[in-house]
């Protein structure tokens, strides 16, 4: 899950809707999709852009911890992969910024709001990645958590956002297993490569919890997002849903969950488990988190290091504009 | 390593691979053409994350991932006709800088966009020449096989290079300027694609490689027209030429791309990763 803490209006009820809110969400009911040129609530266009924005930013945000790694790969196979599956997540930015495009916002526009710091990407982005074992984790806990979102998502009711939803996880569950291959090889390895895995899980395991964002059981603005098909199941729900998968994983790689709490409840037929440390969540998303400062310089240098870079390309564009329309006065 | 089965095949389809008297002089010169897509692949990879616009960062990973896989193919045949159970693993991620023969100019820091794609077009415009010669006229068809795949590849790239040197050579003062020094700097590294040693001569003779000397002119050729369309001044073809990094006397830069890139095979030796 890419968008966390995504704010959005309270939830309004049949009686205070106007008939055109009715009908609006008589269609998101019916499973009709919604596309750009129909008329929506001003409060559905601000949250998709608020979430599509924020999960575009972690696309290319997401790019980092892993590119730390293609210079260091340790086989030309996996240099090759880990590559292609950040090209892929660049691309995933790409298709993203396009839907939010469809709703009037620009990509410069929403890209100035992350360089700013007014706009937030997802939290686990912001942990550092340090050992090779780590790419393995990012794949195998982050994509998965990421899929348990997205997979949803395929069926919410902006049109664009959810077109760009099915491409994005038919490659999102080729970067799971990639990094589920990884943490195999590195589970039965050498015991150096067995202590990089079981380190990479204890550093990963809460923060991927935390991608769920907190409980949201009781919140008006999950409710109304809920409603709109923006937001198809809880934070909650999901956070379960994934526990429940991945332990067993863990225990194939024969590997450690970090959590002592951690155990099968018969009764409801999934894992008890700790809830993360929400105060390091809290921390993570002001700007605290063990990464946060590098990420962003990163960012906002490859944007400003690259200005020459746009203009130049700009300028030859509106150069060449000219000449042909020189060309074509000139040719009647 | 490859099975024996495989090797016999290859043999029988390819007798270049059994010229015992030609294998030091080919080994070499496998190595050379696997060792410039490598330390290219890696150079254009650092940009991953980067890259000025997200269009430009798509492009340079996925020109990367084409020659890492050019790499595997070339280094895996280098190792293939040593017959000494080398794989193109072993030999990326355990040789030393001066077992590397990689010409110095793919090695040199990745600068900023200027340099990075003036390289690029510069490197691309013989690359793809010489992949053109190899996959029509190689008396190795092994040879010739690996080439026809790379050509493919490194045509869209030279397109693309060549296009990003017209459009920023005249586009701003600012991108001119920059694309002006990034090809003065780089220069004097072109000479060493041309120039032949006796490796490149008993390829050349065997005729598994083209007359490097040939393949000149129609790469000044092809670099001035790019440059005139991009308002770029041609340095002197006949100025200074930077060699050795074919003989495996290199730059200090090297040696650091080596130290990151091989540093996971060096501290955990035989782990299967």
């Amino acid at each position: 899950m890419y968008a966390q803490l995504v704010k959005s209006e309270g939830l309004k009820s049949r009686e205070e809707m106007s008939p055109q809110e009715q009908a609006f969400q008589d269609r998101v009911d019916k499973g009709e999709k919604i596309e750009p040129k129909d008329w929506m609530p001003e409060g559905y266009r601000k949250t998709l852009v608020r979430q599509i924005g924020q999960h575009a930013h972690s696309e290319i945000v997401g790019q980092l911890p892993e590119g730390n790694w293609i210079t260091r790969a340790p086989t030309l196979e996996r240099k090759a992969i880990l590559l292609a599956k950040v090209q892929d997540e660049a691309g995933h930015g790409l298709y993203l910024y396009s839907a939010a495009e469809t709703l009037g916002v620009s990509r410069d526009e929403l890209l100035d709001k992350l360089h700013s710091g007014k706009m937030k990407y997802s939290s686990i982005f912001n942990y550092p990645t340090l050992n090779w074992a780590d790419i393995g984790a990012v794949g195998w806990l982050v994509d998965g958590a990421a899929i348990m979102n997205q997979v949803p998502l395929q069926r919410t009711s902006y049109g664009p956002y959810s077109r760009a939803m099915i491409r994005i996880c038919k490659e999102e569950s080729f970067h799971q297993r990639q990094g589920y291959a990884i943490m195999m090889k590195m589970a039965q390895g050498t015991p150096d490569q067995k202590n990089m895995a079981q380190d990479a899980l204890n550093r990963f395991w809460f923060p991927s919890l935390m991608m769920f964002g907190p409980s949201d059981k009781d919140s008006v603005h999950s409710a109304q997002s809920m409603a709109w098909k923006i937001k198809i199941n809880t934070n909650d729900e999901l956070r379960q849903k994934f526990v429940n998968e991945t332990v067993p994983q863990a225990k194939y790689l024969g590997l450690t969950v970090p959590d002592e709490k951690l155990e099968w409840n018969e009764e409801k037929q999934g894992y008890d488990f700790s809830e993360p440390d929400w105060s390091e969540f809290f921390e993570v998303i002001k700007g605290n988190g063990p990464c946060n400062r590098e990420r962003m310089d990163a960012r906002v240098k490859a944007w400003e290091d690259g200005e020459w870079f746009r203009d130049g390309l700009n300028a030859y564009a509106d150069k060449a504009a000219d000449r042909r329309k020189a060309a074509s006065v000139a040719a009647e | 390593m490859p099975d024996v089965e495989t090797t016999v095949d290859v043999a029988a389809n390819d007798p270049i691979m059994t010229d015992a008297a030609l294998r030091p002089a080919f080994f070499e010169w496998l190595c050379r053409l696997g060792d410039n897509a490598l330390i290219l692949g890696h150079r254009t990879s650092e940009w991953c994350g980067h890259g000025p616009v997200l269009e430009e960062d798509i492009a340079l990973a996925n020109t990367a991932l084409d020659l890492i896989g050019h790499t595997q193919m070339w280094l895996g045949l280098a190792g293939e006709l040593e017959g000494e159970g080398r794989d193109a693993d072993t030999l990326a991620y355990l040789r030393d800088a001066m077992k590397f023969r990689n010409i110095l100019l793919v090695e040199l820091p990745k600068g900023d966009m200027a340099v990075t794609m003036m390289r690029e077009f510069l490197f691309d415009a013989y690359h793809h020449l010489l992949l053109t010669w190899l996959s029509s006229n190689s008396s190795s068809p092994r040879v010739a096989e690996i080439a026809a795949k790379a050509v493919k590849e490194v045509s869209y790239h030279l397109d693309r290079a060549s296009d990003i040197v017209v459009r920023l050579g005249d586009g701003t003062a600012e991108s001119h300027r920059r694309m002006q020094d990034a090809l003065e700097l780089l220069w004097p590294y072109t000479g060493e694609m041309f120039k032949a040693d006796e490796v490149d001569e008993r390829l050349s003779d065997a005729g598994v490689a083209p007359d490097l000397a040939q393949l000149r002119g129609a790469w000044e050729t092809k670099v001035r027209d790019i440059l005139e369309e991009a308002t770029l001044t041609m340095p002197d073809p006949a100025g200074y030429a930077h060699l050795g990094g074919k003989q495996g006397r290199h730059t200090e830069h090297l040696g650091f791309i080596l130290a990151e890139m091989q540093f996971l095979q060096r501290a955990y030796p035989g782990a299967s990763w």
